[in-house]
Parts: structure tokens; C-alpha cells; sequence
């Protein structure tokens, strides 16, 4: 199916010879703004198409959960107006994915708009828009689930259930490259995409060239997070893919970076856990075979990607729920004689907190900073070496009112704690405020599955508008 | 002995995907990171020590000869970002692969091992 569907149509005449540079300016639109000098630079080489993810699921589940942004509107539309003034000039489309961190519907409109907004304040020519839509109706995926459709859980997940939809608040389903290149092939000139995967915003033109989607998807890993895959490590500057017959060249736009072939395979293997495969909708690409070469001190050339189509043609869903209201206090240690039976302070907070607040909702975490504050669960250090400690105490609960009364319970219960021989007996902790501050609630990544679909436009929505 | 910090370029940490966290260790010299593949002293099971976890969480393990690396990542115990999160985005979890030790014969030369951490141009 899949290699079928990305190479559907006659290629043009010349496939797989011509020359398409892309320019990819940011590894995740809005997060910072871009460097605008080395995006200007970018501009002049003249590429063919201009390219960014605004995505991302690092940022955790809270952003898809409650459905906002994670970045500040000003910086989407600085990094929107940069690339949508650029890529008019010259005349070539631009094509943003995972629309305002996201990649939900709230986060397709939201850039269309600030798209359209541009467009009037800069009085650009008439253009044509492509919207694609990627949040998923959660009853829809419900009856499908019941109605048996083939699903796996990634990372040691189950396969999907009714009941994991039940916890989930927000879903969206991650495209591949094909709804992207049937815009393109209606003539957009601007798309502004759901969540997609982010090589495959990459490989929509390249397909369209008539490139195979093993160099095609394999370009857009190298050029995903911009100038992640040049040295010296910086954000948000722009690298080139000039990509041909032979393969992809990487060259850095900023006048400080070089694209090595150890900057650009270290990339390659990068937030992934196998270095080898790059998965997508209907297949993966081995990178197993790559070669990577310097052109000159700073830039490279990589070939040899292969795509391996897979037996079922899958979709990934991605879906959070929230678990409850959620409140933090800050309590501050210092005396040795607690520091060193700091355990049994925390353990009777955990007694008076489960006094009063009992059941599946109410949860309690000691974040001890100073002893694994970080690393949790992993930190092979286990016992403290500073002379003071930072205990957060985050508490989540059902309701605002139950996570502030029962986090600030667990954080003054520090101050009552029994500790045999202590000698400080006016109080066992130092508040840095007697506050319990409010938070964020807090959600969970619900979903991290793939799904079986007949057709790969199948869970997407595509609109064409122009702008005018 | 030298630390691993001494003798490797780059070591880092980040999620992949919600549920797990990748793990690189990237060496510049590539007689170093041959020598280091050839000590063996790079091994799940030792990643497994270092972590305290279970070998089925350790997902994948290899080097990854294109960019003179040493990959592997865990499964995280819950999803990033849930309640008790305490790193969201995995990106400090690499501080303890800092002070792993590796035999001094890693290092380019005998003279060098006396100066090592000069030892990476």
C-alpha cells in the first residue's frame, strides 16, 4: 500500500535527476524564534520549498491534553511571517507541520489565521492555502477499536483499548508524507498541517519531484532539527538539503557551522532508539547502508538510505487525558540529624496525607532535589551529599480545592515531622514561602499506538482555501 | 582507568517518543571508539548496573559506526510528563554514563593516558 500510494501518478519527466533544495529554518517552529541571518542566507540560495515542524511530543502531554500552545503566539508569528514573506518571494511553497505544538485542529486554524493576518498586513499576491486536519473524533476511533481494527502499542504498550480512549481527552492521528503531497499537487502554495511526522514535511516535495520515499523521508530526518546536525551544537539556525540522484548535501546557512559527516550521522541517530530504522506510515527507511562523506570542511553528503514498505500500511495516534488538579510546595532542608533520616520525614507526611485523602485520585511526590531530584528512580546515587535538600511536594487530586489543601498538608506535615533525637524541635523544615503554589493540572500520554488504515488520507482532512 | 567523560565527545540523553529515553555516546577520534568497542567494556549489562533496571527495559543496545557511537535506551517507568515527572524531556539522564570507567587503553598512547581529557582534539 504504501509505496503504491507515495509514488502514485507519473513522476515528472527527468525523476530522480532534477535538483530540490530545501531550507530548513527551525527544528520546531516557535519554540525560540529563528536566527534571522542565517534564514535571509538560506533564502538566497533560492530552494524550492521552505519547510518547519512546529511539533513536538517532547514537550509532554499537557499541551495536546488540555489543547494549547506550549510556545508564545509573537514567536509563531514571527517564525510564520519570516518564512511565509520568504517563501512568496521567491515563489516557492512553504509547508509547516505540527501546527502550533500540537498539530491539533485549534492549532491548524490557529496558524491559518495568523497566515491570513500576514498575508493582508504585507498585501501579498493572492495564494493558495491547504489545511490538513489530524485531530481524531475519539468515538470514531472507539467503534473502530470495536469493530476490530488491527492496532499495536509502541514502546511495550498493549494494543489499543476502548478503555485507553476512555482516559484519553485529546487524540490526534501523525501523517505521513501523502496528504502533504496531495496538497501540493492541488497547488498549494502554503500548507499548514496537523501533526505529521516530521520528515515527512520534507519528503512531500521530494516525492513530487518524483525522488523515492527512502531518500525522500531520509532527507527530511537529516533536516528536521535544522542545525541540530551541524557543529557547533546551536538552535534555530538554517541548514540547506540539496538533494539529487546522488543523495543529500547538508550545508549550514550560519557562517559559524560546518556539516561534518560525524555532525550529520550523529544526527541521524538522534531521539530515536534505533539508529538503523526511521519509521513512518507504511514503511521505514534502513539507514543501515548510509554513507557519509565531506563535499568540503562544511558540508556533507550522505547516501544510500533504502525504504522497506511494511505489510500493513499503519497511522500513529498519539493521545493524552488528564489525571487530575495538581498543586506544588517548596520546603527547604538543612539539618544534618534530618538530612540523614530524611526518608522518615517523608513517610510521615505520607501517613498524615493518607489520613485524610484516600483512593486511585489522590496521588503525593516528593521531588527530594539534593538526592534524585532529577533522575528519580534512576539516579544510581543513592545517598545525599549535600549539605541541604529541596523537597517539592507535588500533589494531584480530583478537584483544585482537594490538590491545594492536600499538597499543603504534605508540605507543613515536614515541619511536625517525628524524628527521634532531633534537636531542633521548633520545626523540621524551612519554607521558602508557607504558599501552596497552584499548577498546571496534570495529564498523561494515553495513547502512543499505530493503527491499521485502508487509505492513507484516510484519518485526515484536507481544505484548500485562497487567500486573497 | 579513565572516565568515559574523558574520552567521549559527546554523551547525551533525550526522549524517544513518550516511552522511552535514547542515550548517545559519541567519540571524535576514531581509534578511540574503536579501541572502546574493542574493550568491551561498553555492555548492556553494565548500562543495566549503572541504571538499576531491568535488562527487558534496556530497548535497544548497539554501536553505530557512522557516527563513532555508542547507542541504547530505556524504557521509562511511566510516560513523560505524568504526575512524579521528574525530567520531562529525558535530557539529563545521561550524568551518571559521565563516570563509568574505561581501561586506560582506550586512550590513543601510554604518554597520552598521563594527560588524559587533552587527549580528544
Amino acid at each position: 500500500m504504501a509505496p503504491v500510494a507515495v509514488t502514485a501518478g507519473a513522476p515528472p519527466a527527468g525523476a530522480g535527476v532534477r535538483t530540490v533544495k530545501l531550507l530548513s529554518p527551525t527544528g520546531h517552529l516557535g519554540f525560540t524564534p529563528i536566527e534571522p541571518d542565517s534564514f535571509w542566507a538560506g533564502v538566497a540560495q533560492q530552494p524550492d520549498a521552505i519547510v518547519a515542524d512546529s511539533g513536538s511530543c517532547d514537550i509532554g502531554p499537557h499541551a495536546l491534553g488540555a489543547d494549547e500552545p506550549a510556545s508564545p503566539r509573537s514567536w509563531q508569528t514571527h517564525d510564520l511571517e519570516l518564512i511565509l514573506t520568504a517563501s512568496r518571494r521567491l515563489g516557492v511553497p512553504m509547508i509547516i507541520g505540527s501546527a502550533s505544538d500540537t498539530g491539533t485542529d485549534r492549532g491548524v486554524r490557529e496558524f491559518a489565521a495568523i497566515i491570513r493576518e500576514l498575508a493582508r498586513q504585507h498585501r501579498l499576491p493572492p495564494f493558495r492555502m491547504a489545511t490538513i486536519y489530524s485531530s481524531q473524533d475519539l468515538d470514531h476511533l472507539r467503534r473502530r477499536v470495536q469493530a476490530g481494527a488491527w492496532t499495536r502499542g509502541l514502546d511495550g504498550r498493549g494494543p489499543l483499548t476502548v478503555a485507553d480512549l476512555e482516559q484519553t481527552d485529546n487524540a490526534v492521528a501523525v501523517m505521513g508524507a501523502e496528504p502533504i503531497l496531495e496538497a501540493l499537487r492541488r497547488g498549494a502554495d502554503v500548507v499548514i498541517a496537523g501533526r505529521a511526522c516530521d520528515p515527512a514535511l520534507f519528503a512531500a516535495p521530494l516525492l513530487q519531484a518524483g525522488f523515492g520515499p527512502g531518500i525522500a523521508y531520509f532527507a527530511g530526518k537529516l533536516l528536521e532539527c535544522a542545525s541540530f546536525c551541524a557543529e557547533p551544537f546551536a538552535g534555530k539556525e538554517s541548514v540547506l538539503g540539496t538533494v539529487d540522484a546522488e543523495g543529500i548535501v547538508l550545508a549550514p546557512m550560519s557562517s559559524y557551522q560546518r556539516c561534518t559527516p560525524a555532525s550529520v550521522a550523529g544526527h541521524a541517530m538522534y531521539e530515536r532508539a534505533d539508529p538503523y530504522r526511521e519509521y513512518l506510515p507504511g514503511g521505514y527507511v534502513d539507514m543501515s547502508q548510509c554513507v557519509y562523506e565531506a563535499v568540503d570542511e562544511r558540508r556533507t553528503r550522505v547516501r544510500g538510505p533504502r525504504w522497506v514498505a511494511a505489510d500493513r500500511y499503519t497511522v500513529k495516534l498519539e493521545g493524552a487525558g488528564k489525571v487530575g488538579e495538581r498543586a506544588l510546595m517548596i520546603i527547604g532542608i538543612r539539618d544534618p540529624h534530618i538530612l540523614s533520616r530524611l526518608d522518615e520525614a517523608v513517610a510521615w507526611s505520607r501517613r498524615k496525607v493518607g489520613e485524610r485523602f484516600r483512593g486511585d485520585g489522590y496521588q503525593v511526590y516528593y521531588h527530594v532535589y539534593g538526592r534524585n531530584g532529577v533522575m528519580g528512580e534512576l539516579e544510581p546515587i543513592k545517598e545525599i551529599r549535600s549539605h541541604e535538600v529541596c523537597v517539592v511536594v507535588e500533589g494531584v487530586a480530583p478537584t483544585r480545592a482537594e490538590a491545594m489543601e492536600m499538597t499543603n498538608l504534605a508540605g507543613r506535615n515536614f515541619m511536625y515531622a517525628r524524628i527521634p533525637g532531633l534537636q531542633g524541635t521548633a520545626g523540621a523544615a524551612a519554607f521558602m514561602s508557607d504558599e501552596v503554589l497552584p499548577a498546571r493540572p496534570a495529564y498523561r500520554w494515553t495513547l502512543n499506538h499505530v493503527i491499521e488504515v485502508a487509505d492513507p488520507m484516510e484519518l485526515f482532512r484536507l481544505e484548500m482555501e485562497d487567500v486573497e | 582507568m579513565v572516565r568515559l567523560a574523558q574520552v567521549a565527545t559527546t554523551i547525551r540523553s533525550k526522549n524517544a517518543g513518550p516511552d522511552c529515553i535514547s542515550f548517545d555516546i559519541i567519540f571524535q577520534d576514531p581509534g578511540v571508539y574503536e579501541r572502546v568497542k574493542a574493550s568491551g567494556a561498553l555492555t548492556p549489562q553494565r548500562i543495566c548496573r549503572l541504571y538499576g533496571i531491568d535488562p527487558e527495559r534496556l530497548v535497544y543496545f548497539g554501536a553505530f559506526d557512522p557516527a563513532r557511537a555508542f547507542k541504547f535506551a530505556i524504557r521509562r517507568a511511566r510516560p513523560s510528563g505524568s504526575p512524579g515527572e521528574t525530567d520531562v524531556m529525558g535530557s539529563q539522564m545521561y550524568a551518571p554514563l559521565l563516570d563509568l570507567e574505561l581501561p586506560a587503553s582506550v586512550l590513543p598512547s601510554p604518554a597520552a593516558a598521563g594527560r588524559a581529557g587533552k587527549t580528544v582534539a
